[in-house]
């Protein structure tokens, strides 16, 4: 049976080879296609900055402003400025390469081996941009608190030393799995359903994707941001 | 043939980690300095900017509206001043006039008081002159018809 969903191509990748190292083709590819589309949307809109702005300025202003509040909530108001940029970064990377790979029909794009797909798909990426957050909060600590940083693990009590060290491990943990997790078992439920009925009936569940999409880049901003306003926040 | 491989997997796989990692979070990195210069720096400086004149225009019309109200206050008291000082311009040309009147009354009343006085005093005294002369009169007559009846005799 689950040799039937090959079709599907679960785990399959398009391979890349420089050198000694060795890259999920695939994702490069629909990375490097939705970020420029991000890129030339984004220097489109910004072109001609204006007081009173226009059209695509203006869902850039509100973009930027939605992303200010989301930071300046969980971070706080006196370090969000430093750390809005990254925030922002991860929303709209996650967002895009989410709602991209359920959106653009990648399929219809043969490779010699795996599939197109969202760049979230891949574990690479999701534990990459964990890592990423991790470094972050761990820097955002010590640069904001030096050493007192690390009173944040025995606060309020010592005893939470052990929970507090077993967190920066399962933080980004999670992080990942979470995001891997809902992107892929979203394309997987698509697939199979496009596989078995492929009328109407994967519609509703391409929109709950687009949903999940959404979703998820928000749940991954808010906690990256949560993150790093934990690791700043003073104690007293 | 389970498409599951975990760490370490030879080839493919959910779980196959390899240097995509390292590169994706450089691309990642770059992509947080490309958007910062290109997105959040010039979007937010328009937007601040923005705010800034909003907030300041505020200011300044909550200025101009106490400025307003301090105006219109000023002027009430103003005007309220005014309208005392004419009650009691009125109030002091009612009473000088009231005066003038009952100064000019009495004087009339007086001279009337005085003329009458005068005319009663006159009659009085034409009356008893009239009278003296009358009373000389009638003794010169009779004084006259006694002579006349002593004659006769």
């Amino acid at each position: 049976m689950l040799t039937n969903f090959a079709a599907l191509e679960v785990g399959q990748h398009l391979y890349w080879q420089i050198g000694n190292i060795r890259l999920h083709g695939q994702v490069f590819l629909t990375s490097w296609i939705l970020l420029g589309a991000l890129l030339v949307f984004i220097s489109l809109g910004t072109k001609k900055m204006e007081n009173d702005p226009k059209g695509l300025q203006n869902l850039l202003e509100f973009l930027w402003d939605y992303i200010r509040d989301l930071a300046r909530t969980q971070i706080g108001e006196k370090v969000y400025r430093d750390w809005m940029p990254f925030i922002g970064t991860l929303f709209l990377f996650v967002f895009v390469s989410n709602w991209g790979g359920a959106l653009i029909p990648w399929r219809l794009i043969k490779l010699p081996s795996g599939e197109l797909g969202a760049p979230t798909a891949d574990i690479n990426t999701t534990i990459a941009l964990a890592l990423l957050v991790s470094l972050s909060y761990f820097y955002a600590g010590l640069s904001n608190k030096g050493w007192r940083y690390f009173e944040y693990y025995v606060h309020p009590t010592p005893i939470m030393l052990p929970f507090k060290i077993l967190e920066d491990f399962t933080k980004p943990l999670s992080l990942s799995f979470r995001l891997f997790g809902n992107i892929l078992a979203d394309e997987l439920v698509v697939g199979v359903l496009v596989f078995l009925v492929p009328l109407i009936l994967p519609i509703p569940v391409m929109f709950l994707g687009l949903f999940t999409s959404a979703i998820q880049a928000l749940i991954f901003a808010t906690l990256a941001a949560y993150y790093i306003g934990e690791a700043v926040e003073e104690h007293h | 043939m389970l498409a599951f491989n975990f760490f370490g997997a030879t080839e493919g796989g959910l779980f196959d980690i390899n240097a995509t990692l390292p590169l994706m979070a450089i691309q990642v990195v770059a992509l947080t300095y490309i958007l910062n210069s290109l997105f959040f720096k010039p979007v937010g400086k328009v937007v601040e900017k923005r705010e800034k004149f909003v907030s300041n225009n505020i200011i300044e019309a909550k200025n101009k509206l106490s400025e307003v109200k301090k105006l219109e206050a000023d002027l009430l008291t103003q005007l309220q001043s005014a309208r005392t000082e004419a009650q009691r311009i009125v109030s002091e040309a009612e009473n000088e006039s009231d005066k003038l009147y009952k100064e000019a009354l009495e004087l009339a009343n007086n001279e009337a008081n005085a003329s009458k006085e005068k005319a009663r005093l006159e009659i009085e005294s034409q009356t008893s002159s009239a009278r003296d002369q009358l009373s000389k009169q009638a003794d010169d007559l009779s004084e006259l018809i006694v002579n006349r009846l002593i004659l006769e005799k």
